[in-house]
């Protein structure tokens, strides 16, 4: 039987306001239990909500940056169930009249090609408190803290097709929260969380199959594994003669499986109404537009100008406008060093790499965008080779300086004076007079290999300083000789 | 639509109230009679009326994003039925 | 003393007849001697008192002046009062001391006005007769074996034996005007959004406004004036700004245009109410005004909807009662599940159990649309009735309530029988619209109430339009025997 999965998401994430949605406590992470519990958070009798503004913004920006429908005339609904880190008995949602509608977010899949997932819709809501399961004496102790953060719930339409699609379109979201700055998807911290609803059917069915959800998976790496391991059950239940029910179910990375949720068993009627205690939110003209102005530049128009305007590839132009930071990075690495295929391949392969060995985000990179370009510039002005280059890349890594500080304080010039080359290669060919006769006596094939050994021995003779472009062309030129 | 003790069971379920056995049978039969009142909206004709949520048709106020809450926790806490180390306790919840 | 109004005593304070330490300590032990008969308080205040009584007169010798500095008053027990028990009237929140004051409470604390105590009230406000109390049931003073009306019946018994002169109500379905007519007292319910919300304790969100309950429409202009008022923390209060109350009470009536709703004089309506009104309405001629006919066609509606909308709004909003945070827990709970169904099921009484279920129903998946929506859909045709009559009349009048106080536990056999009893209180809820209650005479000894209703904010309007009635009778005047 061939299968297909059908994946649909829904991430949570907190924005990054400074108080709460509903009232004036401070959305700080890591306080001590219940500082941060006003009398609204607490839901005290008598305590009302007031709706904050940086919230409705956020939610609006990111509105527009996946090119959604704005809803214009929006309402808060209550979600009413029991569960002790929800103090009032019931979460102030939003249900029929979300503020954000249907939109889309394209992902680059692994082939490179792009891939157009569409966002059925995103609303508000409140961010329940925390249950700390550790003893106390036998008891469960709730931390109302985050109870009444803000978030941005946004779901997905089942456009997803396999795990690893929708880790890339999780990354895409991530990124563009973080691009936004409505949220800092920290996702140990809980700032960014994913469900995931996995479903299979088979190949050509046009029903969906049951599908089930996997709630609050923290990292790439587990949504991914969550999901594959969801599928796996879900076929092997059902090749084994079985239903797949409709569940909620944790993942655990120790057993690398999902289980059903115990509370959640029971389905819930959450008798959804429009929450009495706040108006409708209406959002003009005026504050849309003013909301469009402030934002940035998005991953797709930066990468199509990336292309445009540098000649770059699509894939480097979408690695490299896969966040804010790299992006602006690379920019100024263009501008002092003017060549932008040499810098995508810099900040790509050399300082890519120098940044993971190192365990840093480029924003707290050892090399900055200044150093690099100016070490771009020695490359295309002749300077300094390619080879020599990596050893001041090294260095400026090490904390010695710029590259014009290192190239001087270790003599690492490019010689490109031809006189003095031709010298050195005199030199050297003199010194290796039996494998020049070799050489010259040598067909096609064997030349090619000893060609090699003669521009070694060049460069050595040089101290590697000596330009390799120039060393091939005269190298080749007094071979032939 | 008349409810029977299953119904009310289910409701009070979803309220989290607690019923005693012998209660029931009345609950029922007043919760019907209320039914029975209500009911009488199902004859008014709202085809095209749209639902008044709020009496004056006004919009929400939307409060600037500042911290202007302080920690209370201990007078708040001093109300609370069963609080250790700053939390708010109740009997383990398995998930 | 117990025989002024708030006016009175703001004048005796003002020409220094008395302090009102005096006049405090003197109302604090009129209390002790008389509330016994008639329950209407839960907690009475003396050190809150004595110490808001000294500190006004303090301010009035540093030469501060205001109607209500120094007044007392009672605020019904669903109003955050810091540190004090705030109870709703519930075994839910026996133990319950309020970790801050309701919006109100502050306005009026910082007016000058001394808490003299908080009042007994039905249930979670869920009532018409101020039976369901956790505290017992509060007695008419005009007749001790009748009901007083509800839920604000304590703050109506206690200012209509001249406990004190003015108490804060709230009004739902009609809580401060069905017990002002039953007690021969003047009540008012604002426009919705008029008062703060914050810190009254929600029985319905899209309906509950608070309200000055006294004997005089001038003494519920001096207190509406000190509550009224757009708050920050209230997303439904509307900032709209608050006229000169006292200044609109001596408008002249004439050209007043009175609708008078035939769908009022219906089968239900007791005869001898019904006189009263038409002689009010007579009284009213006598000052200027014109009476036209005009029609409220969906009035009918507005009981099946209001108990839909009402109870679906409680059945959420008392979901925090849950004995985690504050309020009654059960003992020994075994799980979850039992700390929520044992909390719930010992610390509410049944009619409040009652509502919680009907609303949680009316909520529920598949019931959302026949009940809750429809009922909210009638609600805009109520409204609707309210402004096409406004565009031919001023005011509207009518009776507060169908019958008067009846005897207490008459209604008690049929859940319903006491809702049929908010007949003509309940569309001002559902349409948010102003009303008040002012007395028109009496049935048997007992009071009887005609209800004046207004358009939105006109609030001014209707206080004068009692006021000017008040110059020209005295049924409010009239005090009950024995108290």
């Amino acid at each position: 039987m061939q299968w297909e999965v059908v994946i649909g998401l829904e991430i949570h994430t907190q924005l990054t306001t400074q108080s709460k949605i509903f009232s004036g406590s401070a959305t700080t992470f890591g306080s001590e239990p219940n500082t941060q519990a006003s009398l609204v958070d607490l839901g005290m009798p008598g305590t009302l909500p007031v709706l904050n503004k940086e919230a409705v913004q956020m939610a609006v920006k990111f509105g527009l940056a996946i090119d959604a429908e704005i809803g214009q005339h929006n309402v808060f609904a209550r979600k009413n169930y029991f569960y002790p880190d929800l103090p009032k008995g019931y979460q102030i949602s939003q249900m029929e009249l979300p503020i954000v509608g249907k939109g889309h977010l394209d992902i680059t899949l692994e082939d490179g090609t792009i891939k157009r997932i569409g966002v059925t819709r995103a609303h508000l809501e409140e961010d329940a408190g925390k249950s700390l399961h550790e003893d106390f004496s036998g008891m469960t102790g709730i931390d109302l803290n985050r109870a009444g953060t803000p978030l941005l719930e946004i779901v997905s339409e089942p456009d997803m097709r396999s795990a690893k699609e929708a880790v890339a379109y999780v990354k895409a979201m991530h990124a563009l929260v973080r691009y936004l700055g409505i949220c800092d998807g920290n996702m140990a911290e809980g700032s960014l969380r994913c469900d995931c609803n996995v479903s299979i059917r088979p190949v050509g069915q046009v029903e969906f199959g049951t599908r089930c959800e996997i709630k609050n998976v923290n990292s790439f790496r587990f949504i991914e594994k969550a999901i594959n391991s969801e599928i796996q059950r879900q076929i092997d239940l059902i090749e084994d003669g079985g239903k797949v029910i409709q569940q909620t179910r944790l993942y655990d990375p120790n057993t690398n499986e999902t289980r059903a949720m115990r509370s959640k068993e029971e389905a819930n009627d959450y008798r959804y109404f429009p929450d009495p205690d706040l108006l409708p939110v209406i959002i003009e003209d005026s504050f849309l537009e003013q909301t469009r102005a402030t934002l940035p530049e998005l991953p797709p128009q930066k990468r199509e100008r990336f292309q445009s305007q540098f000649g770059l590839s699509l894939y480097d132009a979408s690695v490299l406008a896969s966040s804010r930071e790299q992006a602006n990075y690379f920019e100024q690495v263009v501008s002092i060093a003017g060549d932008a295929k040499l810098a995508a391949n810099w900040v790509m392969v050399e300082l890519g790499s120098l940044l993971n060995k190192q365990g840093v985000e480029i924003d707290h990179s050892p090399v900055s965008a200044e150093q690099l370009g100016g070490m771009l510039k020695r490359i295309t002005d002749n300077t300094i080779s390619g080879k020599i280059a990596k050893m001041v890349f090294e260095a400026m890594a090490n904390g010695e300086g710029s590259a014009d500080e290192i190239i001087e304080q270790r003599g690492l010039k490019q010689v490109t004076d031809s006189g003095a080359i031709e010298s050195i290669l005199d030199d050297m060919l003199a010194a290796n007079a039996e494998q020049v006769e070799q050489y010259r006596a040598a067909d096609d094939a064997k030349r090619g290999k000893m060609f090699g050994f003669f521009v070694g021995q060049a460069m050595k003779a040089s101290k590697g300083k000596a330009n390799p472009g120039q060393v091939n062309e005269l190298l080749k030129r007094k071979l032939e000789g | 639509m008349a409810l029977d003790r299953s119904d009310v069971e289910k409701i009070a379920h979803l309220a989290r109230l607690g019923l005693n056995d012998a209660d029931i049978p009345r609950t029922t039969e007043a919760l019907n009679s209320i039914l029975g009142l209500i009911d009488q909206m199902q004859a008014v004709d709202t085809t095209g009326i749209e639902p008044l949520a709020h009496p004056l048709e006004a919009s929400q106020r939307l409060r600037e994003d500042v911290v202007s809450e302080v920690n209370h926790r201990d007078s708040y806490q001093a109300i609370a039925p069963a609080v250790e180390d700053g939390l708010y306790l109740v009997p383990k919840v398995i998930d | 003393m117990h025989q002024m109004t708030l006016a009175e005593i703001a004048r005796g304070l003002a020409d220094k007849k008395f302090s009102s330490e005096e006049l405090t300590r003197s109302l604090l032990a009129r209390i002790a001697q008389l509330d016994p008969q008639l329950n209407s308080f839960i907690s009475v205040t003396e050190d809150l008192a004595i110490t808001q009584a000294q500190a006004a007169d303090a301010r009035r010798a540093a030469g501060e002046t205001g109607p209500l500095l120094g007044a007392p008053l009672a605020h019904k027990d669903l109003f955050c009062t810091k540190g004090i028990r705030t109870s709703c009237a519930s075994k839910m929140l026996d133990n319950f001391k309020a970790p801050y004051d309701a919006t109100i409470v502050a306005r009026l604390a910082s007016a000058g006005t001394v808490t003299l105590g908080k009042t007994n009230m039905d249930e979670f406000a869920m009532g018409s007769a101020n039976e369901s109390s956790h505290y017992g049931a509060v007695k008419n003073p005009w007749n001790l074996e009748h009901v007083p009306g509800g839920s604000s019946g304590g703050s109506a018994a206690a200012v209509a034996a001249r406990l004190l002169p003015a108490a804060t109500g709230t009004d739902t379905g009609g809580s401060i005007r069905q017990p002002a007519a039953l007690t021969n007292l003047t009540g008012l319910k604002p426009t919705y959004g008029r008062v703060s919300r914050w810190g009254m304790i929600a029985y319905a969100s899209s309906l509950d406004q608070a309200g000055p309950m006294a004997r005089t429409a001038e003494d519920c202009a001096l207190l509406l004036q000190g509550m009224a008022g757009f708050d920050i923390n209230d997303s439904t209060s509307i900032d709209e700004p608050v006229p000169d109350y006292s200044a609109s009470l001596n408008g002249s009536l004439q050209g007043l245009r009175i609708g008078v709703p035939k769908e009022y004089f219906s089968a239900g309506l007791d005869p001898r109410i019904a006189d009263l009104v038409m002689t009010s309405v007579e009284e009213l001629k006598k000052l200027g005004a014109v009476v036209k006919d005009v029609s409220l066609p969906n009035l009918q509606h507005a009981i099946p909807a209001y108990y839909v909308i009402a109870p679906a709004e409680a059945s959420s909003n008392l979901s925090r009662f849950d004995g985690v945070r504050f309020g009654y827990r059960c003992e020994d709970p075994k799980d979850l599940t039992d700390l929520y169904k044992r909390s719930r099921g010992e610390g509410f009484g049944p009619e409040v159990q009652r509502r919680i279920l009907v609303g949680a129903y009316a909520l529920s998946a598949g019931y959302y649309d026949a009940y809750y929506l429809q009922a909210q859909k009638i609600r805009r045709l109520i409204k609707n009735d309210f402004m096409n009559a406004f565009k031919d009349v001023d005011v509207i009048l009518g009776p507060t309530t169908p019958n008067p106080a009846w005897k207490i536990g008459a209604k008690n056999a049929d859940p319903i029988a006491e809702y049929l009893e908010d007949f003509y209180t309940i569309t001002a809820n559902l349409a948010g619209l102003p009303g008040l209650s002012m007395p028109a005479g009496f049935a048997d000894g007992l009071p009887v109430g005609v209800q004046l209703l207004a358009p939105y904010f006109q609030e001014g309007r209707l206080l004068n339009v009692a006021h000017q009635y008040q110059q020209v009778t005295d049924w409010h005047l009239r005090s009950p025997a024995g108290f």
